[in-house]
């Protein structure tokens, strides 16, 4: 009890003292100085109301906490599937993926057109979860610095469109490629890295690709960035009111109907879920290959692996490049969708979303990570009006998730091989 | 018991004046072994011999300071270890290493990553060579297991296996690589009386049924004696002596280092 009372009052006091000076105190202006004026006596109030209620908590903590040990574990569905046998599991499974392919594709034709973009945009951050996975999911490299690889798809196709004037579907592969390419130079320095210090390489590296594409004035634009990125065509079809590009042909007048600008938005957002389609099916592919197989193993135990003949080297460069050239696709849509872009999209508040989303969705697991996308996407669309607190609540929730789940959403099971004659 | 009869006495590794030195610290000091084809050869020493450490220098993850380690007629001692474990001199660890979030049939896929088609595009789209390599993988994965008595944990992880049985995923990994030579570092360690003996016998078998060599450092006695061609003792770093089973256990000197000064 003595301890119990020691341990409140000092939380007591840290409440006061974390609270008071962000809540307690105004700064106003007065003329051209600040001065210091209490609030209002109501936050007088809640802030001693606060402080009595973390008092109470810490000194009554074991009895509150038995009473809530005593309350039955939740059974959330997430955990009834995790329980399901491998069979039902994959029947379950493919059930899920063809009603969720079907919905994605009736999806733009039922809703609004504000929520055929946000969908767009979950397809995006999909498809760069689904990258990352590779690296740090499967491959277990921690990669904090993904968005450059990103960056280096939109800004491809944006000046190979600008300066050699290549529609998207040439770019898109350049732009994968060229991801790629970066993903495999910095794969070179840090290979002999691992964990903490690798993520402080790959942090820099994102850095330095952004700092570059801002400082880069001449062939960039800098900071104002690149604008007027044509969309993707259909077969030569724009979607546009006039053509722009010489040869092409518009869409409506092609099919005869009358013009509007609802097609372009579900046109690309068919174009993402075409996109997300492919990197899910290379992916599980991958996944179950050999090099997928050396990924993991990789990631388990990399003496082991050296011992049996595995090219450490080869291994950890394949996953940085497949991983990137998945961000590089992402990133050339992104810069045909968005029409402009510039540094300013690809902060390092970008690849900590991706990573989150990896994390949240469960290592190495795509469904998770799909979920996890859209959970960070949608909800903080939901809760605009918290749009401050955004920060704060990825903060909350990762803490939540750490403590109740720290194997991620769908923590990813393996995959049951089959043999020929087990009894 | 000296070299099996029916083997030729074809020289698979030799090692000679081996010498490994971290700073001013000598761990291996002129140690010269060399294993025959069908062989099985031991290493032993006190706790801190330098024996682990000859086995770093055999497999590549130490590049010894001194010496030449010629294996199947080529001096590999300065090649990186996966070069070396794929030439067909694969190692165990003294704890075990397994990827143990793996299933145990994965822990025998990955092992053969050498042996299956890793061309990226040809696994993508299923190429026949690739079907058949990886068929021929899983066949040679399940005959191992059902010969480590594994098969029903197939789907297991291989962390949730007894110690025991990891010992033996961890012999059968090393196996579906197709290896001329086997290190084993202390494979009896913390393996009880009746696993011991399953291990000495599946070791005997590897060498009979497969003329698989191997070489051996392990602290049980009786195994090491049941089953050894050759053995060398090793002490401080230095050789102390060599010779066969009986030899070594009449050796005045290896008392000595084993038991210290009377």
């Amino acid at each position: 009890m003595q301890r119990n009372l020691n341990h409140a009052l000092f939380t007591a006091l840290m409440t006061f003292v974390v609270s008071f000076p962000l809540l307690g105190i105004d700064l106003v202006t007065d003329g051209s100085s600040l001065t210091i004026e209490a609030t209002s006596v109501t936050t007088y109030y809640y802030m001693t109301a606060a402080i009595v209620i973390v008092f109470l908590f810490q000194l009554f903590r074991e009895s509150i906490l038995s009473v809530f040990s005593s309350v039955p574990k939740l059974r959330l569905p997430i955990h009834l599937y995790s329980d399901l046998p491998q069979s039902r599991r994959n029947r379950f499974e493919n059930w899920f993926t063809l009603v969720v392919v079907i919905v994605a594709l009736v999806w733009p034709f039922v809703v609004s057109r504000g929520s055929i973009d946000l969908a767009t945009l979950v397809l995006i951050y999909v498809m760069l979860g689904l990258g990352l996975n590779i690296v740090v999911g499967l491959a277990g490299l921690l990669d904090l610095g993904y968005v450059a690889f990103y960056a280096v798809g939109a800004y491809s196709y944006a000046l190979l469109s600008e300066y050699f004037g290549l529609s998207f579907w040439v770019a898109l592969p350049i732009g994968g490629l060229m991801a790629a390419f970066f993903g495999f130079i910095l794969g070179f320095p840090v290979l002999r890295l691992r964990g903490d210090y690798l993520a402080i390489v790959t942090l820099g590296f994102g850095e330095i690709i952004r700092i570059l594409l801002n400082n880069l004035t001449s062939l960039t634009g800098g900071p104002n960035g690149i604008g007027g990125i044509p969309k993707p065509t259909l077969f030569g079809m724009e979607f546009g009111r006039r053509v722009k590009e010489e040869g092409n042909t518009l869409f409506h007048e092609v099919f005869g109907i009358a013009y509007d600008s609802t097609y372009k938005v579900i046109f690309l957002y068919l174009l993402a879920v075409l996109l997300v389609l492919f990197t899910i099916f290379v992916i599980r592919r991958l996944v179950r290959m050999p090099v997928g197989r050396a990924w993991e193993a990789l990631r388990e135990d990399e003496i082991a692996c050296r011992s049996l003949g595995l090219n450490r080297t080869i291994i950890k460069l394949s996953a940085f490049t497949i991983g990137a050239a998945f961000a590089g696709f992402a990133g050339c849509f992104f810069a045909a969708r968005q029409g402009f872009i510039s540094p300013e999209s690809f902060t390092f508040i970008e690849s900590a979303i991706i990573l989150a989303i990896v994390v949240l969705g469960g290592m190495g697991s795509q469904m998770g990570v799909i979920l996890a996308a859209i959970a960070m996407t949608v909800l903080p669309e939901l809760a605009r009006e918290f749009q401050e607190y955004r920060m704060l609540m990825f903060g909350l929730m990762m803490v939540l998730m750490m403590i109740w789940r720290p194997q991620g959403l769908l923590p990813s099971k393996r995959p049951h091989l089959e043999l020929a004659d087990v009894k | 018991m000296s070299n099996s009869p029916n083997t030729p006495h074809r020289n698979l590794l030799s090692v000679s004046d081996l010498t490994m030195q971290f700073g001013g610290l000598i761990a291996v000091n002129g140690v010269s072994l060399s294993v025959n084809d069908g062989q099985i050869v031991s290493i032993i020493g006190p706790n801190g011999a330098g024996k682990t450490t000859v086995f770093n220098c055999l497999s590549g993850f130490y590049r010894p300071t001194g010496g030449t380690i010629n294996f199947l007629g080529e001096e590999i001692q300065a090649l990186p270890d996966f070069k070396i474990s794929r030439k067909g001199m694969v190692r165990t660890f003294q704890h075990v290493r397994l990827f143990n979030s793996m299933t145990v049939i994965e822990n025998l896929l990955v092992a053969q990553h050498r042996h299956v088609n890793t061309n990226l595009i040809s696994g993508l789209f299923k190429s026949r060579s690739y079907k058949e390599l990886e068929a021929k993988a899983m066949y040679r994965a399940e005959y191992w297991l059902d010969k480590v008595q594994l098969t029903k944990y197939a789907n297991w992880e291989a962390g949730n296996l007894s110690y025991g049985q990891q010992r033996r995923l961890e012999i059968a990994r090393c196996m579906v690589t197709e290896p001329q030579l086997l290190l084993l570092d202390e494979p009896a360690a913390g393996l009880n009386p009746k696993e011991t003996k399953d291990l000495d016998n599946l070791i005997v078998s590897l060498k009979a049924d497969y003329h698989v060599s191997v070489l051996l450092i392990e602290h049980d006695m009786s195994l090491v004696m049941g089953i050894s061609d050759r053995i060398y003792v090793i002490n401080q770093g230095q050789p102390l002596a060599s010779g066969t089973p009986d030899q070594i256990r009449n050796n005045p000197d290896v008392i000595k280092a084993y038991l210290g000064e009377a």
